[in-house]
């Protein structure tokens, strides 16, 4: 099998999936009615995303299912990025959250569009319009946060403050990453991180926001290192599969 | 009891289901703004693909007739046969008219 | 009573009687008005924590499927209360104001979402049975005479047509696989079977609702019609699951054409309903919890729109 294209869909999957499993905490508990439905929907794009991932990723592997592959690995074999795994510690963080990852995903998504992978470039394309509703959704909900009143803003701040650090990670290229954009299946990330800049910056700049000056926060999620947070996420999504083994559901 | 009165405005959203066929009144939210309200009417009401096109307006701004007032609007439509085909008598073997 | 009010109550009574639908600007008893104001928000209530039982369970599906599925359901029951809020919302009462009542406790909700989620087949058992429950009141109230009401009832009974199938496909994975796993699914029903039973509500003579109900179409059938009609259709269901019913006294009456069933504990009912069920406390604090922590993300929103309806109208000006 072709291993670094499996690890890439992995890459790719896992940010899908661990943010996704962190908006479905959300449901049935957002700020209003129309918001929780909103938050929802967005899960609902990712884990679309994510089943075709790792229906193809199995392919690739020539074993497993896509449920296999989502619940079945140990925490160092999940390669999403720090920032996708912060918890939910209010609404900023939420949208920040989102947003940061929102602004690189969709640049992301329009360079996938022309992989030498098929597979890939479908799955991008179709993920393209979700990526593009999800940065339209979380930049409204900066600028609202950040200009609303004193107290979003300060939370907004906060949230900023923490998560900005991490985004880093989305740019620092791994081996594999490298590899897959030499071969024209996978994206160049400094031309995402261009994109990236040119999105954030004027969302940050009619958010009020300040520019933490701290330095990029130190990351290895895409190597399978992740923080305490991710233990606890696992818990909950392996359970089922873990306490019963080899069962249908 | 409420301290002040900061819930989002009510608003009625309106769906063309697809081309060709007109916006119809499909049911309400709240949202903040206009753009708000836009997208939630889309994460709301068209989340089985019910609509290709959508409409929203504040509430307040509809204007409505009064019940009350149905008699003198509405009922003296009600004999005026003549704005319908079948009042006029055509010989039957006559087509197309 | 004056003389026209008196005559305004037989025309609106009449309007009723001939099937008409009562629109929300129409003239209508101040009890019809209050009446609809409590039932239909309480029935928001339900949908809205409803949401808590079943969301417990979204971070632990066994599978991506089952995953899509039940967000989607618990997804769509946020949508049927915000229907019928707005549904109510045409009677004068604000979301806000209903919200205030539930969190405050003093409107009520369905009491079966007062019981635990302990295991994944409860989910399939909620999906089937509760969902199935909900149906039946539901395809009922699609001609209910309150035209807004309706036309949510219409909404959400097409929407919600997949949700009993997704609790029923759970169950048939379970009662289909391990014994460990059909133990759990009969475990499920052994805790759900009469709490869903007792969603039809108390007894026709020992409910005080029902009559006007009946009078003004707000229900066309009584509580105990309702809850024989679910009776009669799940039991097969739950044959063909493999699963037993826990009454020992339930068997196929021949000459009504129903089955007969067991005594209801109608003190749990009661209890439960007056808040001291197995989760009052828990779901009361969750949504108190969102809407709280909730608060300053309407009000930045709403403060946002402002400043910027006012940007508007300066460059307007």
């Amino acid at each position: 099998m072709n291993n670094s294209l499996y690890i890439y869909l992995l890459l790719l999957g896992d940010n899908s999936l661990i943010l996704g499993h962190r908006l479905s905490e959300l449901c049935g508990h957002g700020p209003n009615l129309e918001t929780d439905i909103a938050l929802t929907n967005h899960s609902l794009d990712l884990y679309g995303q994510v089943r075709s991932y790792y229906q193809y990723a199995a392919e690739v592997k020539g074993e497993g299912t896509e449920d296999s592959i989502a619940f079945l690995r140990n925490e160092r074999q999940y390669y999403n990025v720090l920032l996708i795994e912060q918890p939910n510690s209010d609404f900023a963080h939420v949208i920040c959250r989102q947003f940061l990852w929102d602004a690189y995903h969709l640049p992301l998504m329009r360079s996938l569009m022309k992989s030498k992978d098929d597979q890939i470039s479908a799955i991008a394309t179709k993920s393209e319009k979700e990526a593009s509703y999800h940065l339209r959704f979380s930049s409204e909900w900066m600028r609202r946060l950040g200009d609303g009143t004193e107290e979003s803003h300060a939370k907004l701040q906060a949230a900023f403050d923490h998560l900005y650090p991490y985004s880093f990670e989305l740019f620092k290229e791994t081996e594999i990453e490298k590899e897959m954009k030499e071969n024209g299946i996978g994206a160049n990330l400094s031309l995402i991180q261009t994109e990236w800049k040119k999105t954030t910056e004027s969302v940050f700049e009619e958010a009020n926001l300040k520019l933490p000056d701290t330095p990029p926060a130190l990351t290895k999620g895409k190597q399978g290192i992740h923080t305490e947070a991710m233990g606890f996420i696992l818990a909950e999504l392996q359970y089922m599969q873990r306490a019963y083994p080899t069962m249908e559901w | 009891m409420m301290s002040k009165n900061n819930e989002w405005p009510i608003w009625e959203v309106f769906i063309r289901s697809k081309n060709g066929l007109e916006h119809r009144h499909v049911g309400s939210l709240h949202a903040a703004g206009e753009e708000m309200a836009l997208e939630n009417a889309r994460d709301v009401y068209t989340r089985r693909q019910e609509g290709v096109s959508i409409w929203v307006v504040e509430s307040k701004h509809i204007h409505a007739t009064n019940p009350s007032e149905a008699g003198e609007l509405f009922e003296p439509a009600a004999d005026k046969v003549y704005r319908h085909p079948t009042f006029y008598d055509l010989p039957e073997e006559l087509k197309h008219i | 009573m004056t003389q026209k009010e008196i005559s305004l109550e037989e025309q609106f009574q009449a309007r009723i009687d001939r099937g008409e639908s009562i629109e929300p600007k129409d003239w209508m008893p101040e009890k019809y008005r209050k009446t609809h104001i409590r039932q239909i928000s309480q029935h928001a209530h339900s949908e809205v924590v409803g949401m808590l039982p079943e969301g417990n369970w979204i971070t632990r599906t066994p599978n991506l499927r089952r995953k899509v599925g039940l967000l989607a359901k618990v997804q769509d029951e946020a949508g049927h209360g915000l229907y019928l809020y707005s549904a109510a919302e045409t009677l004068g009462i604000s979301r806000d104001e209903m919200f205030e009542q539930l969190h405050t406790g003093k409107a009520k909700y369905s009491s079966i979402f007062n019981y635990p989620t302990l295991s994944w087949a409860d989910i399939g058992t909620i999906g089937w049975l509760v969902d199935g429950a909900a149906i039946i009141n539901q395809v009922m109230l699609t001609r209910t005479s309150f035209g807004p009401y309706a036309r949510a009832m219409v909404r959400i009974c097409k929407e919600e047509s997949f949700h009993q199938r997704q609790g029923y496909e759970i169950m048939i994975g379970l009662s289909h696989g391990t014994p460990e796993q059909k133990e759990m699914a009969q475990d499920a029903l052994n805790r759900f079977w009469w709490p869903s039973l007792m969603m039809f509500g108390p007894k026709d003579d020992e409910s005080p609702n029902t009559e006007m109900s009946v009078k003004w179409k707000i229900k066309r059938k009584t509580n105990d019609e309702l809850r024989q009609q679910f009776i009669d259709i799940t039991i097969p269901q739950a044959e063909y699951l493999g699963l037993t019913v826990p009454d020992p006294d339930l068997k196929w009456n021949e000459e009504r054409g129903h089955y007969d069933f067991g005594a209801i504990d109608w003190d749990e009912f009661w209890q439960v309903v007056k808040g001291n069920g197995p989760c009052n406390k828990e779901r009361l604090a969750a949504r108190n919890k969102a809407w709280d922590e909730g608060a300053w993300v309407r009000d930045a929103a709403l403060a946002h729109a402002e400043k910027k309806a006012s940007k508007n109208v300066s460059k307007v000006a």
